[in-house]
Formats: structure tokens, C-alpha cells, sequence
């Protein structure tokens, strides 16, 4: 008996159209839990580094977090994995919604995408029956479409869908999966557009058993409570009045116009007039009356919706003009906010447009700004851009749409940055911005932070907004607040509070404390994505009030009592630095090498590359990798990855001691 | 008979569809709920109060299971919320043939919410942090129970229901003649 895992992945073989329902390890649990790790333990034993991101050898792996559908708050994320075509290293990405816990009421724990299908179709997961069926009605339809389209054909409004849009179909790099009101972000979508999987449709009714029930819900039951009344935890900047320091932070080229303020939030309450003409008969005099009305449509939030089992509201839906409805989602707000369009309504335009066109709503800004740019500059000419729009908006939108389309330069574009700017030519490169071959925010520190700039050096989700979290970004200027901080700061490891308690402004953090840091927030953002945890109750949460609901410290008690396993805080670091080790190793077999790990030389002023390196070094020495960022046949052994070290050693990217 | 017999405590969970947030939280607390044991397993399929989600015309409504009924109703009725058409359907609580509502899974017996009738509270409720579900309890005056009816009386009153009383007053005095 398996408690909280169902002890099934499904098998979906696209190419040969082959079903298979397959047990697993219960070994495997205890080594990688589920989520990203156990996925990311599929990839490294079946993607070997010949395998190309657009080959059908390439998987794409929808993995449930450990304690989905378990009673655990706030647990209900899924773990999207593969190989990305953009960097040609692992990417991992999450959605929250409903489609993990669904998966895990219809008996698996995962599904593993294999092969490519001729034409477009979708998967239909209903407990033990499932089929791929033809989604040829389905083609250029938005994500929520689809999702409606589904269960009507169907006949069940409780399916749960997760789907690409039309940039995914055209194979566009920086497409998202979307579900619901929530999206995985970070390109995961192109490799589903190449497989020529439509979506995912899932319905599942049954249980999903714990093994320690009347002492799970009670601790549970008192989460709610928690979780809903701590002010730190969800979406905190998403009803905050002044995102001054977001906007304040970056460096757009085309500068953003003020930032988010009471005035901004009311901008959102524009109204659009149209006239509107219909006719009617009156009095029976068969005379058509002409009736004239003017329709008003505004943009309004609806609500604050939440994901499956958590009382936060987090995700806004908002009502736009012309019957359309978005979700807002936390880093989106950043990018409108960074990209300070001259009105809110605007923003929201474009938002809705990347949603229904399934893309990154991260990465398009920056390509946005990039064309731009290259316009302003002469590289890219008006023959380059027929017909681009004099006003940002139009802009914006003309952008989204040849990249969704792959249409003129959007193909180049839809290839993402690195690869766009080299395409272009004619000295594109210089404006192009991205670190590992992903699209990077334009941050632009004040001053230097070294855990920061390890976090981004190093990080394999590969965006600094995905890495951060746990520890404060700033010191608290008063020692006073400062011990307040850290008196009720149980997340953090008693050397992290001393090392805040003694930061004072100004001054930089120790190089033993930003490595410490880094390995800190790297364990917490793996073991929330191994759980389904959602990090905004844990992971990104410890640095503001330094009370996240969830942490290294309080994760055991919930995972001892849902599935039986016997686990302690150390054992879920040994865990999760696992698998952080694994997702290295991956990354180091298709060629990344410390000389990659770089960031964009606009991060902060007057950088001193020497610091830098120490700290990298220092990073790489605590984690037990080599100079070149290679973990060690020692380390790989000392956490139980044998199998690891020997491939390695046997492809000769570990040689000699 | 006393007066506090003529009382009787009414249990009532309220409503408010603009705070539900559609996070299903009630569903997972009722089907733990009625697991057995209790909280050993959860499963939305088998709770007796489900969201009813329309994402895109932004609908949620909790609905809790009411009476089973043996045949699907005659109903027709169209409600038109917001601009969109729902039927009477959608917003049912009845554990119907027509559809996969409130019944067990495997079973197909039909699932009807009971409260959580020792608890001093329904666990739904207990959980619902934003407030859409809260809970009342009231006393209510008792109507006062008519006496009982004797077997005759109860097959003619069924009759009179049936035929009406001027029918079942002839055919009486019929049979009285005959006699």
C-alpha cells in the first residue's frame, strides 16, 4: 500500500500511440520524493545527452508533487519537466490550479509524454481508460477555449486541462503550457507544440489514501487557518499599491513611465463605449424600429481565486473589454509593471494576448524591448517590420503576434533571444540579453549582492525571479526589527540568523554566507517542487517577515504523515540537495561548465570580476563540485548517486581522484 | 407538553458565492470526512459538496448533495446569469440518474450531506477560511404535529387526494346502498 503516492506513472508512447500504466519504485520516493525530483530521475536515466530537445526520444514529464491531493494546504502544484530546445539543458517548470491533484485521483502520479504525434491530438485521462484523440477542432484555440471545448465534448465540467496555445502548435521557444489560472512558463510548452499534444484532459474520482489520517488532518485543519491569516504569505505584491522597487530596478530601454500607484489602480476601471445597433418591431405595426444603445465595457476584478486546497487568493480574474477574461499571475505583474505601458488597461491587452496565445508572459517583455531597440537603432528596418505600429501598444501586440505566428522576423524571435540576436545579425548581439540562452529581466542592483549574483550565476531554473526567496534581499536597517525578525524566524537555520542579525546596511554578506544562502534557497525551492508545495506559501516567502506557512523545518511532520515514510529536516535537505545534484548532473552531460554561468554585465555598476569569481568558487567548493562545476565522484557517491558518478566517469567527464 | 419541546434546533450552512474562491477545500474536508476511518483517504468524487466552476464566465458555486431522486426531473428552466445560460441543472443538488453528481464512485449509491452530524461544526465550513460557507444554527418554532391517523383514514384520505372528495363521497354512498 502506497500512502499519498499512487505508485503509477502512465506511459504515453506519441509515435506508436501506445498506453502503458506502469508501477514504480517505492525505493524512488524515499530517494527523490515526487514532483520535480523523481522526474528529473526519469530524465537522467532515459534522455541521455545525444538526444536532442526536438527528438521524439525527448520526454516530457507531467509530475505531481508528493502531496497533491493529500489534505496539505496549498499542496497542488505540477512539476512540468524536459529538455529545452532554448537552452539545451533540463527545464523544469510548475503550474498550480488543479491538474496535479486530478492526476493523482485518476491513479498516477505522473504521465511520460514519449514519440511525436502525425497530426494534433489530445490525451484524455479518465481513471483507467485513456486515449489520445484527434484535436484537429482544437487548432489556434487559447488554452481556456480548449479547456471549455473539452468538457463540453466530453459531457463533465469537472475536467481538468492543461493545453498549449498557438505558439506552442507553431513550436514557438518561449510558449507556456496554461491551465486554468495558472500557466507553466520558462518554454516548456514548445516541446509539447513539437510533440503535437494539443492538451491534456484529466478526470480522476479516486482516493488517495494517508497513513497517519486523524493526526495529518488535524495539523492540516490548523494550516488552513495559518495559511490564510499570515499577511507574508501568497501573492503579496499582487494587491500592493507601489511596486516602485520593481520598477524602479530595471533598466528598460525604452524607460518605463512611472510606476504602480493608487492612479494606476484606478486605471484599471476604463471603460470602452461602443455603439450598438439592433432593430425590433414595435407594437406589431411591422415597422422595423431602429434602436440605438450604447454598450459600456469596463475591466473590473472579479475575484481572487485560489488553487486546489488553499485559501489564498492569489490569482486575480479580471473581465476586459470585448467578453475576454484573464488571470493574473504574479511574475506577469511584474513584467506590465517593469514595462509601464502608458495605461493599465493596456497592459492587460497585452497580458490577455500573451494567455491566448500561450506565451511566456516573462520572457515577452524583454523580446518586446529588444525589437524595439533593434528598431530605434537602425537594425531592424521598417522591410524587416512592415506596418509597425508609432504607439507601444500596438507594438507590443504586433510582436506577440508574428511570434505566435512565426510570421517575418517572429520566427527568428520565436528561437528566443540568444538564438534571434545571432540570426538577425548586423550587431543584434550587442542588445541581446539573456544568460544560458534564456531571456533575462533587465534587474539593475544598486549596489553588488553576491548571493544574488550566485543565484543567478548558478541557478538551473534559470530566471533570478525563480530562484530567490528564503533569505531577506536587503538588511533591516534597525538591529531592533532586525531581532524581532529573527526571533520568530523558525525557517531559518540557526547560523542564517545570526549572519542577518549582523547585517548592516551597506556592507556585504560573508562569502561563507552567500554560498550558505544560495544552498539554502536551492534546497527550499527544490523540496516545494518535489511536494507540489506551492512557493508562495514557503519558498519565496521566508524574506519578507521571515515566516513562510512551510519550510525544511515543518515539511517532515507532513510528509511522515502522509505517506509513512520516516523523515527528518536533515533528511529533507539530503533530499532535496539530491536532487539538485542530479539536475546538475544532467545539465553538466549535455556541456554546461562553470564558464557559462555568467550574468548580465548590467547588473549592478563597477563590477569586480575577481569577487565574483571567489564566490563562485567558493559555491562550487561547498557544493563539492569541481573548478569547472563538475560534482565530484565523492560527492555524487556521498549522496547516493552511484549511478550517477559512474556515467560520468564512463562518458570521461569525471577522470582521475 | 412543554414549551421547549415545541422548539427544534435548525442547522443551515449559508452561502456567499462573491467570497468562494473556487479552492475546493471544502470538497477534500467532506470526503476525508466520511472516509473510513475517518481521514484515511480523500476523494472530491465522493464528497457531498462540490464547486460548481465556470472559469471563463466566473462562476463558483458550492453546492451541497440534497435528496436522491429516482427519475431525472421535468424540469426545464433556464436561468440567464451575467449573460450566460445556465439550466436548472447546473446549480442541483439532487443525487439524479441524469448525471455523475453526489453519487459514490464505485457504487453509484447515491451521497447526501448529513451535516457531519456529531461535529459542532460541518467540516466544509471548518475549513472555509474565506468565508463563502458559514454556519447557523437557530431554533425554530415546532408546528404542532397533527394527531395520528387511523389505517382507514390514511387510505381514504389518499383516495380524496387522488379522486377528489365529491368522487369518493358517491361512491360510498353507493356502496352503502348495495349493502
Amino acid at each position: 500500500m502506497r500512502y499519498a503516492a499512487t505508485g503509477f506513472d502512465l506511459e504515453v508512447d506519441l509515435t506508436r500511440g501506445n498506453i502503458e500504466r506502469v508501477a514504480t519504485d517505492q525505493g524512488l520516493t524515499g530517494q527523490y520524493l515526487g514532483g520535480q525530483g523523481s522526474a528529473a530521475n526519469i530524465l537522467w536515466d532515459r534522455v541521455p545527452p545525444e538526444v536532442d530537445p526536438f527528438s521524439p526520444k525527448n520526454l516530457l514529464i507531467f509530475s505531481a508533487g508528493l502531496l497533491d491531493g493529500a489534505p496539505v494546504p496549498g499542496a497542488n502544484r505540477t512539476s512540468i519537466s524536459t529538455i529545452s530546445p532554448q537552452s539545451n539543458l533540463y527545464v523544469n517548470s510548475g503550474l498550480g490550479g488543479f491538474f496535479g491533484p486530478e492526476l493523482k485521483q485518476a491513479g498516477y502520479d505522473k504521465i511520460v509524454i514519449r514519440g511525436k504525434s502525425d497530426g494534433l491530438v489530445y490525451l484524455w485521462i479518465h481513471n483507467n481508460r485513456v486515449e489520445i484523440r484527434d484535436a484537429g477542432h482544437l487548432q489556434g484555440k487559447s488554452a481556456l477555449e480548449t479547456a471549455t471545448l473539452i468538457r463540453q465534448e466530453l459531457n463533465d465540467p469537472n475536467i481538468q486541462v492543461a493545453a498549449i496555445g498557438l505558439a506552442g502548435e507553431n513550436r514557438v521557444f518561449q510558449a507556456s503550457i496554461e491551465h486554468g489560472n495558472s500557466s507553466a512558463s520558462r518554454g516548456v510548452g514548445v516541446v509539447m507544440g513539437d510533440k503535437r499534444l494539443k492538451a491534456i484532459a484529466v478526470r480522476g474520482s479516486r482516493d488517495i489514501a494517508v497513513a497517519r489520517p486523524a493526526e495529518l488532518f488535524e495539523i492540516c485543519n490548523r494550516q488552513y487557518r495559518e495559511v490564510y491569516d499570515n499577511p507574508q504569505c501568497g501573492d503579496v505584491f499582487l494587491k500592493e499599491a507601489d511596486d516602485s522597487w520593481h520598477v524602479g530596478h530595471t533598466g528598460w530601454s525604452n524607460p518605463p513611465r512611472g510606476f504602480w500607484s493608487e492612479e494606476t489602480a484606478k486605471e484599471l476601471a476604463v471603460r470602452v463605449e461602443r455603439d450598438h445597433v439592433s432593430y425590433q418591431w414595435e407594437n406589431y405595426t411591422q415597422e422595423m424600429e431602429e434602436v440605438h444603445e450604447t454598450i459600456v465595457e469596463k475591466s473590473e476584478i472579479l475575484r481572487g481565486t485560489g488553487c486546489f486546497n488553499c485559501p489564498k487568493n492569489c490569482h486575480l480574474a479580471i473581465s476586459l473589454p470585448g467578453e475576454r477574461i484573464y488571470f493574473l499571475k504574479n511574475y506577469s505583474r511584474l513584467a506590465y509593471a517593469r514595462a509601464a505601458y502608458p495605461d493599465l488597461q493596456l497592459s492587460y491587452d497585452i497580458l490577455a494576448a500573451m494567455q491566448n496565445y500561450g506565451l511566456d508572459e516573462f520572457a515577452m517583455p524583454q523580446v518586446v524591448d529588444f525589437v524595439v531597440t533593434l528598431y530605434q537603432a537602425g537594425i531592424l528596418t521598417d522591410a524587416d517590420l512592415p506596418d509597425f505600429p508609432a504607439d507601444s501598444s500596438g507594438r507590443f501586440l504586433y510582436v506577440l503576434e508574428k511570434i505566435a505566428l512565426r510570421q517575418g522576423v517572429g520566427d527568428a524571435l520565436a528561437d528566443g533571444l540568444y538564438q534571434a540576436a545571432r540570426s538577425i545579425g548586423r550587431g543584434a548581439q550587442a542588445h541581446e540579453r539573456s544568460a544560458k540562452r534564456i531571456e533575462q529581466p533587465p534587474v539593475r542592483l544598486q549596489q553588488a549582492s553576491y548571493p544574488y549574483f550566485l543565484m543567478h550565476a548558478v541557478g538551473d531554473k534559470m530566471n533570478i525571479t525563480q530562484i530567490e526567496g528564503s533569505f531577506p534581499q536587503m538588511p533591516i536597517p534597525d538591529r531592533g526589527e532586525r531581532e524581532e525578525f529573527v526571533a520568530q524566524w523558525d525557517a531559518a537555520p540557526e547560523r542564517f540568523k545570526k549572519w542577518f542579525l549582523d547585517w548592516e546596511p551597506g556592507e556585504q554578506l560573508s562569502v561563507e554566507a552567500a554560498v550558505n544562502i544560495v544552498d539554502w534557497n536551492e534546497a527550499m525551492h527544490f523540496s516545494d517542487e518535489a511536494l507540489g508545495i506551492c512557493p508562495f506559501l514557503s519558498s519565496f516567502r521566508g524574506q519578507y517577515g521571515g515566516r513562510p506557512s512551510y519550510h525544511l523545518h515543518n515539511l517532515p511532520q507532513y510528509i511522515s504523515l502522509a505517506t509513512g515514510l520516516e523523515l527528518d529536516a536533515e533528511g529533507l535537505e539530503a533530499i532535496a540537495r539530491r536532487t539538485g545534484l542530479l539536475v546538475r548532473a544532467i545539465n553538466v552531460r549535455r556541456g554546461l561548465r562553470g564558464p557559462d554561468e555568467k550574468v548580465p554585465q548590467d547588473l549592478w555598476e563597477n563590477r569586480d570580476p575577481g569577487l565574483e569569481q571567489q564566490h563562485l568558487d567558493a559555491y562550487y567548493a561547498f557544493k563539492g563540485w569541481t573548478p569547472e562545476g563538475v560534482p565530484t565522484r565523492e560527492t555524487l557517491i556521498g549522496a547516493g548517486l552511484d549511478y550517477v558518478s559512474k556515467d560520468l566517469t564512463a562518458r570521461g567527464i569525471l577522470t582521475g581522484d | 407538553m412543554s414549551d421547549q419541546s415545541k422548539k427544534k434546533i435548525v442547522r443551515e450552512i449559508k452561502v456567499d458565492l462573491d467570497k468562494c474562491i473556487g479552492c475546493r477545500a471544502c470538497e477534500v474536508a467532506c470526503s476525508g470526512f466520511h472516509a473510513s476511518p475517518k481521514y484515511s483517504s480523500f476523494n472530491p468524487s465522493r464528497s457531498r459538496i462540490r464547486v460548481v466552476q465556470d472559469l471563463v464566465n466566473d462562476v463558483y458555486v458550492p453546492l451541497r448533495a440534497g435528496e436522491y431522486t429516482a427519475a431525472e426531473c421535468t424540469g426545464r428552466q433556464t436561468f440567464k446569469i451575467h449573460g450566460k445560460q445556465y439550466s436548472e441543472c447546473n446549480f442541483c443538488p439532487a443525487s439524479c440518474p441524469s448525471r455523475e453528481l453526489f453519487k459514490e464512485p464505485d457504487s453509484g449509491l447515491p451521497l447526501k450531506c448529513d451535516m457531519c452530524a456529531d461535529e459542532k461544526m460541518p467540516m466544509c465550513v471548518e475549513v472555509c477560511r474565506p468565508g463563502a460557507l458559514t454556519y447557523e444554527e437557530r431554533e425554530e418554532e415546532r408546528a404542532d404535529e397533527e394527531p395520528a391517523l387511523g389505517e382507514v383514514e390514511t387510505g381514504l384520505k389518499s383516495l380524496v387526494h387522488k379522486y377528489g372528495a365529491q368522487k369518493v363521497m358517491d361512491t360510498i354512498a353507493r356502496l352503502s346502498q348495495n349493502d
